[in-house]
């Protein structure tokens, strides 16, 4: 007890939970895939002989000191990380050993993503667009993460998971229609830029209220679960999000419904102004996880391989033993929030260029590559110069392109058409061939 | 005496010689029932009325009789049903059919509170039948991931007093997945089911009809039945449709409302009113326990007003069967409408104002809606809250007369 206790003290709540949670659910390491009898329905009958509480709530010994856990937020859960920010291995063990087109691929996926992320913003300082948010500094999670996963899993995002999308080869074309609206938009036109989806590449369509992927991630997993094949479900949220009531209801579904979930938070320090200290007073989000009962781990966002490992065993184990896993990768969002957002309002440029010159995943991978010879200075100038060429002729397909037919305004509400929604789509006809000149027909489809 | 006599003197123009009689033996045995838990509750409490739930129970004894003659009736041998047995059936059918089918909710593990999903855990297994946290958005937003991963997933909420924390999940998720998606996405296999409507003794938390909060946002299906046939046809629709659907089913008659229910599947239309009773002055329409209230209206404006009124179960509030009222008040000139919810911003609201616009010229006299009043669901005042029979009545005399 005494030796709990002091250890209590100098790791915090967060260890204690870790160890007590690995040992009730040791006996889950060795079970195969398949429905899990839970440690609760193993209860002991009830014997008031014994001096050891009886309580169905928790299982425990007493204790006769009065003393409050001490949540420790200064020594916290620890940063996995596998480079250092000169992208050198520091435990060569865990270096991943990817092959140099895997690692070119992380590169250049990476690289990119930020190439359209700049060209994108500028499009909508220029008014082409009605909106855009960047993903500048993230990119290492999405990367490293999407990797990680076989291409059948279903990815559940928030918004700032554009590079999942890209790694899994969603073509440029339909990340510039999705943000022209224009009518080769899978979606149809109906959403604001950056709410991309794609069922060919298993990626549910984005949504803006926050959080409420988070259940339905759970919910999937259930019934991929009962399809037992070798299928995950990850879910992405921000750290903001995780304030959410849909976050822990997710998280407590997942836990006790046994679900094959990855949740893997981006803590990116900001919810658009709001600090991660007015956000939350506990250690981050990963310390929550093992009051769900969930095995949770800290990563370093910034490092790709850091990010692959750790979601390739979670995966691994999701799959394996159906239970969910709670990542928290810490990363740095170096861009504002969205093109409606000005960052020098409430942080220092300082900071902002610290993370951008001296820890960001692109160089940091770019180090490990140029240090392997795998990638020259040459190669940098050509790649960016043809990274530019593709996004921009993107980019100039998806500005000539018209948008879709308003009659896609009235379609998809229900499977079918109902006569109520007929009349109505009649109604908007006639009133338009009325008064056609005040409409922009030109710029639709017919 | 009112449902004996109904019964007895309607027997006739229903079936052949043989059936007549045992109806009337039926309609004798029924009526010595009521009549006999008449006495038992007076004996009790001298100064009651006959309860509520009890008027319900006698009225469906007779009920029983009515549907030898329903136009497209469902086949099959029948089992005396009440309404959480016909649910229950509904969801057996489901889970036999469909393997991808799982039920789950606060406590419907063991039966559920109102009995709803008993057996159906040990018949089809855990992983089917299940209990989820304490958590309503969680319960939808869970819903919403099965459906979209491609299962069959009946969701319960324990009371639809207790939707609101689903609120966002169901109308900024559930009802707008196939529209935001392009139709890439949708959870179209996602039905939710809620105890609804008041109860005798529910108050503010065990007895609202929260439709209209519902109705007003497109890309959902909201079903309400009024008895156990009804509601079992129209859950098995709305797990068919391929639209994310709430089914509210009315709690004070889970026992009281019993009927011959086919033991088979069977689906009755979603977004189809069903016209119960035909007439030529009134037209009265409602949804849920309130049908049966104004059944016994119409025979009480026939009797006392030679008032011949045209009964209309709106069965699907949303989307909703515009076709079919106002056909009826094009030939009544009279509507009346009436539920429980309170009458600011109910659905009664909506009818009324479709029904102007389309049939303002045949009215002879302004649409009347008898509700709820604007407060919450009281405890002690329910008798004086509901739009009962006597308020319904009135409200057709004023039609009538104005």
């Amino acid at each position: 007890m005494a030796a709990v206790s002091s250890m209590s003290k100098m790791y915090g709540l967060c260890f204690h939970a870790v160890r007590q949670t690995a040992g009730l659910k040791a006996s889950r390491l060795l079970q195969r895939r398949g429905f899990r009898v839970t440690v609760v329905q193993l209860q002991q009958p009830f014997d008031s002989s014994l001096e050891k509480p009886q309580f169905p709530g928790a299982s425990a010994e007493f204790v006769d000191q009065l003393e409050f856990i001490q949540p420790n937020v200064i020594s916290g859960i620890p940063v996995y990380r596998v480079m250092d920010r000169q992208g050198n291995i520091i435990n060569p063990s865990q270096d991943p050993q990817l092959s140099k087109e895997t690692v070119l691929n992380f590169y250049q996926k990476m690289t990119l993503l930020n190439t359209m992320d700049r060209i994108l913003y500028e499009s909508q300082r220029q008014g082409r667009i009605s909106f855009y948010m960047t993903n500048y500094g993230e990119e290492g999670t999405h990367i490293g993460s999407a990797a990680a996963l076989d291409p059948n899993d279903l990815v559940f995002g928030q918004y700032r998971e554009a590079g999942v999308l890209m790694y899994r080869g969603f073509p440029l074309d339909h990340f510039m229609a999705q943000c022209y609206a224009n009518a080769d938009d899978l979606g149809k036109g109906r959403q604001m830029p950056v709410h991309y989806g794609s069922k060919d590449l298993n990626f549910v369509t984005i949504s803006s209220p926050l959080a409420t992927q988070i259940p339905q991630a759970a919910g999937a997993a259930y019934a991929v679960k009962r399809e037992n094949i070798n299928r995950a479900v990850i879910c992405y949220f921000g750290e903001g999000a995780a304030s959410e009531g849909d976050a822990h209801a997710g998280f407590n579904f997942s836990a006790t419904l046994e679900c094959p979930l990855i949740f893997f938070c981006r803590n990116n320090g900001y919810a658009i102004s709001t600090p991660t200290n007015e956000q939350y007073r506990g250690d981050g989000i990963a310390a929550r996880g093992p009051g769900y009962g969930m095995l949770s781990i800290r990563v370093d966002g910034n490092d790709v391989f850091a990010v692959y490992n750790a979601t390739k065993e979670a995966r691994r184990r999701a799959v394996a033993e159906n239970q969910p896993f709670l990542i928290e990768a810490m990363t740095y969002r170096i861009g504002h929030h969205s093109t409606s957002d000005d960052s020098s309002a409430y942080r220092s440029v300082d900071e902002v260029n610290y993370w951008d010159k001296q820890d960001h995943p692109i160089s940091r991978l770019r180090h490990y590559m140029t240090a392997r010879g795998w990638w020259s200075e040459d190669d940098e100038r050509s790649w960016r110069k043809q990274s530019r060429k593709t996004v921009m002729e993107a980019f100039e397909r998806a500005e000539r392109r018209l948008k879709p037919n308003p009659e896609l305004l009235f379609t998809d509400v229900y499977q079918e058409m109902t006569p109520s929604l007929n009349k109505q789509r009649e109604s908007l006809w006639r009133h338009v061939q009325q008064y056609k000149e005040h409409y922009p027909l030109d710029l639709y489809e017919k | 005496m009112l449902c004996f006599t109904y019964t007895y003197l309607k027997a006739p123009a229903s079936c052949g010689f043989i059936a007549t009689a045992s109806i009337r033996l039926l309609a004798i045995r029924s009526s010595l029932f009521t009549w006999l838990m008449n006495a038992e509750i007076k004996k009790q409490y001298p100064n009651a009325e006959c309860t509520k739930t009890i008027k319900i129970f006698a009225f469906f004894m007779c009920e029983v009789l009515h549907f030898f003659n329903l136009i497209g009736s469902p086949k099959g041998p029948t089992q005396k049903m009440n309404l959480f047995q016909s649910i229950t059936s509904a969801l057996d059918n489901t889970l036999a059919s469909d393997p991808t089918a799982v039920i789950f909710g606060e406590d419907v593990a063991f039966g559920g509170v109102f009995r709803c999903t008993v057996g159906l855990r040990d018949k089809y297994g855990k992983d089917r039948v299940f209990n989820t946290p304490l958590c309503e958005q969680g319960i939808v937003g869970f819903g919403i991931g099965v459906a979209v991963a491609g299962a069959t997933a009946i969701a319960e909420i324990q009371f639809a007093d207790y939707i609101f924390p689903a609120f966002d999940q169901i109308v900024n998720e559930a009802a707008k997945y196939r529209y935001r998606s392009g139709n890439l996405f949708d959870c179209g296999n996602l039905t939710i089911r809620a105890p609804w409507g008041c109860v005798g003794h529910g108050a503010l938390y065990h007895s609202q009809s929260p439709e209209a909060f519902f109705a007003h946002c497109p890309g959902l299906k909201i079903v309400i039945p009024r008895g156990p046939i009804q509601a079992k046809g129209l859950l098995l629709s709305c797990i068919a449709d391929k639209n994310p659907c709430i089914f509210f089913e009315p709690k004070i008659l889970y026992r009281a409302a019993v009927e011959q229910v086919p033991e088979e599947p069977y689906t009755i239309p979603l977004s189809q009113a069903e016209i119960l009773q035909e007439g030529s002055d009134v037209t009265l329409v409602s949804w849920g326990t309130q049908i049966h209230v104004l059944k016994e209206v119409a025979s009480m404006a026939q009797e006392k007003l030679g008032v011949s009124c045209e009964v209309i179960d709106l069965q699907t509030i949303l989307p909703w069967d515009i076709e079919t009222v106002c056909k009826s008040v094009v030939k009544t000139g009279r509507l009346l409408i009436s539920h429980e919810a309170p009458v600011t911003g109910g659905f009664a609201a909506e009818i009324s104002s479709t029904v102007q616009e389309e049939c303002f010229l045949n009215l002879e006299a302004p649409i009347s809606r008898v509700c709820g009043y604007d407060t919450p669901f009281p405890h002690i005042f329910e008798p004086f809250y509901t739009p009962d029979k006597w308020k319904c009545f009135e409200a057709i005399k004023k039609m009538i007369n104005y």
